[in-house]
């Protein structure tokens, strides 16, 4: 047997947008076993909720991700209305899926540069960059930020987008799909990018699911599980499938995004075909008593919000596991026997989101 | 409003836990809340998009059941909740006794509910 030795691999590495530690047990060039270590951006966030005004967590739920933040407060604003039996407007619900997906979008478009730049790929670093600003622009003309929208409240939305703005949402979806169809001839068949990903950081679906992983993590793994399909928001009154492939590798997972990428693009123009009109709004009295757990998928998979209030303005819990939380133990999994080269792909092909999981 | 919820004891955990899985039910996550006498820890499924949830009620002092033997994915949550609410979980599969989130100066059990002494001294 090899000698082992410990590779502690992070905090902070240049590969890691945020910081994330492993403790790698090596065998020569070989991963036995991988320990991780968090706690290096724990925010204490689910504490600081208990101490607000439950209006007020919609924002600092908005600010446990700075990726998916929309995601996080219309899941939050979810559970809040199924706890007052608030009954939001049906163009809210509509508006709430375009943000969704543009957040989806600028997410996966960031994590295509990431792990580009990951196996050394800078000039598709570059295009999903340059792809992803369409999207951040888009966020920035429809609710007056790029990331941190701000635009969801209990009840509803608090910004509009008028019909005539359409149009330019259009033109910025074709330039987008342009973007994706020049892209993919690179990204799914390149031998560089196939021989980085194709049988690497591989899970099957037995592992996958006694680990728990969720989103394209377990997509890849051939789970059709996709939370959108329960029909939260508008998705009920939209067409679409979830994305699945079935090898499990960091290829699978690259795969599945891409195809969801596309799968946005369509889901917003289907949301400006059928935009109801009517408020965008409910006023909400009252404050929230009992239990409730809200879903929702993310980029990274479904996100879970547990909240319990006592009747009174602040709530007695609010606890977040978020998709990156429980795609760990699945990391854990699919490390032990790769190279270590690998490690820094294999981890981003999950798409890490460690402020998000340490809240 | 939370559905699906089956009381669960100390001594019933591990067989509950174990016998879900071979069910079809995905482990999602535990959530643990400070509700004064005791903790109420709560074991979420999930099976075709419907939540169950086994809970348990872990009166303050107590040690709680590990249940990582069982499923691997709860020594994240577990240590977690080690941390935050600083209870003492028997069994952990990997330990980080409780600086899994926190780090040597952090308060302890920052989760937990502050204690108010209602004792009033006689001599005063």
């Amino acid at each position: 047997m090899a000698k082992r030795s410990v590779i502690p691999f992070g905090p902070q590495h240049p590969v890691l947008p945020e910081p994330l530690q492993l403790k790698l047990v090596m065998e020569d060039e070989k991963v036995v076993e991988a320990i991780p270590a968090i706690g290096y951006v724990h925010r204490g966030l689910e504490r600081l909720a208990q101490e607000k005004d439950y209006q007020q967590v919609t924002y600092l739920a908005e600010r446990v991700c700075g990726i998916c933040s929309f995601i996080h407060s219309l899941t939050f604003c979810q559970g809040i209305e199924e706890l007052m039996n608030v009954t939001v407007p049906d163009r809210a619900k509509f508006l709430r899926v375009m943000w969704s997906e543009m957040h989806r979008m600028h997410s996966h478009l960031l994590w295509l540069g990431l792990t580009a730049d990951a196996f050394g790929f800078e000039s598709l670093f570059m295009q999903g960059m340059r792809t992803r600003e369409t999207i951040l622009q888009l966020m920035e003309s429809t609710a007056g930020a790029r990331i941190m929208l701000g635009t969801c409240t209990v009840g509803g939305v608090r910004r509009d987008i008028e019909s005539s703005a359409f149009g330019e949402i259009n033109t910025a979806l074709d330039s987008v799909a342009r973007d994706l169809d020049q892209m993919a001839p690179t990204i799914l068949n390149d031998y560089s990018v196939r021989e980085r990903l194709v049988g690497v950081g591989t899970i099957t679906a037995q592992q996958a699911f006694e680990t728990g992983a969720v989103g394209p993590v377990a997509k890849a793994c051939g789970f059709a599980r996709d939370f959108r399909t329960t029909g939260y928001a508008a998705y009920g009154q939209l067409d679409f499938k979830p994305v699945t492939e079935t090898a499990g590798d960091c290829f699978a997972r690259t795969q599945v995004r891409f195809a969801e990428l596309y799968q946005s693009v369509d889901l917003i123009r289907q949301c400006m075909a059928k935009m109801p009109a009517g408020p965008i709004a409910v006023p909400v009295k009252g404050n929230p008593d009992g239990e409730i757990i809200a879903r929702t998928e993310q980029p990274r998979g479904e996100v879970i919000y547990y909240i319990k209030g006592n009747g009174t303005k602040n709530l007695e819990r609010l606890r977040i596991r978020t998709p990156t939380f429980a795609n760990i133990p699945a990391l854990l999994k699919m490390l032990p026997g790769c190279q270590l080269t690998d490690v820094p792909v294999i981890i981003l092909t999950i798409d890490p989101c460690i402020s998000c999981t340490e809240r | 409003m939370l559905t699906n919820v089956k009381e669960i004891s100390r001594d019933t955990l591990l067989n509950e836990v174990a016998a879900m899985m071979p069910q079809g039910y995905r482990f999602v996550t535990m959530t643990c809340v400070d509700c004064g006498e005791y903790h109420d820890i709560m074991y979420h499924f999930d099976k075709d998009y419907v939540l169950s949830t086994l809970r348990l009620k872990l009166l303050k002092g107590q040690k709680l059941p590990s249940i990582s033997d069982i499923i691997f994915a709860a020594i994240i949550v577990e240590n977690e909740i080690r941390d935050l609410f600083g209870i003492p979980v028997k069994g952990l599969a990997l330990n980080y006794e409780g600086r899994f989130l926190l780090t040597e100066d952090a308060p302890i059990a920052p989760f937990n509910k502050p204690v108010v002494n209602t004792e009033t001294k006689s001599n005063n």
